[in-house]
């Protein structure tokens, strides 16, 4: 199958999964609004399905936040197929990588409550949750993401064969 | 309702602000490290931080809108976890076990950093 790129792709696609420098420009300082309006539309999208999440499984206090880590393991998961497929396949699919990698995966996972969320069980004395809330998290959204990677391209090499 | 659309309102602004961040960050070093995505999960959880120290203090919309939505958006797991796997699978290993570290010992400081100012703050 012969690819077609728009733009000289690394083998690999880009390292950060939000900015693309080889596409999105160093040198120009505007930015294309179309572009940020997807972002911001799948941000939205993302961070309402997170807050309902969080209220249909709310975490008591001192509990283990499993809402936070599911939605941050699946995110991880998504953004590794998304990620195989704009790299590989869908190469032409302008605003695909904005929409839902940067957007829609990018507002509905959380950095910033995951860090609280570690705080506030710290804080709690529940430091042995806290702990092991920390370490679940990153190994789950690491395998999460590895395994799907993995997974998508082996399915496109199967399917171009 | 009103609640989601705090939330909604937050995410509109935190995710395409991220973006702008991540890029100004990107492309002002040449390092493979992910400064970008790195200065964002700081930012975002010094701010998270914070709000976490003045609960009592503030309404809880602003909480919703700030930090749910604003908060939630800006800052990213997916990103971060695969920025980590890709530093991985091009063999700066290094790089990618200290982009998960520096990451959880910043964020983690950040936040206890925030809500301490806070606490100063509202007592």
């Amino acid at each position: 199958m012969e690819h077609h790129h728009p733009v000289e792709p690394l083998p690999r696609g880009p390292v950060d999964s939000d900015v693309d420098l080889r596409i999105d420009g160093r040198a120009q300082r505007v930015h294309d609004p179309v572009i940020l309006g997807a972002i911001a539309v799948g941000g939205a999208i993302g961070a309402a399905a997170r807050y309902l999440v969080g209220l249909g499984w709310p975490t008591p206090p001192g509990g283990f936040p499993v809402s936070t880590l599911i939605i941050n393991v699946i995110g991880c998961g998504l953004i590794g197929i998304l990620m195989v497929l704009v790299t590989d396949v869908l190469t032409r699919q302008r605003l695909l990588r904005p929409f839902l990698g940067t957007g829609v995966l990018g507002g509905f996972t959380t950095f910033s409550t995951y860090a609280v969320d570690i705080q506030q069980l710290v804080t709690g004395r529940n430091a042995g949750i806290a702990l092991l809330y920390l370490a679940t998290t990153v190994v789950g959204a690491l395998l999460a993401v590895r395994a799907s990677v993995s997974a998508t391209r082996a399915l496109i090499t199967w399917r171009t064969r | 309702m009103t609640r989601l659309l705090l939330v909604i309102a937050g995410g509109l602004v935190g995710a395409p602000l991220r973006y702008v961040a991540d890029r100004a960050v990107q492309s002002r070093h040449d390092s493979l490290f992910p400064w970008g995505t790195f200065s964002v999960n700081i930012v975002g959880s010094l701010i998270l931080g914070f709000l976490a120290g003045a609960s009592s203090a503030l309404p809880h919309g602003v909480q919703l809108l700030v930090g749910t939505g604003f908060c939630g958006a800006l800052t990213t797991y997916s990103t971060f976890s695969y920025e980590t796997i890709r530093l991985y699978e091009d063999r700066a290993r290094f790089l990618a076990v200290a982009n998960v570290t520096a990451s959880i010992v910043a964020g983690l400081g950040s936040v206890f950093l925030g809500a301490a100012v806070s606490q100063a703050i509202w007592g």
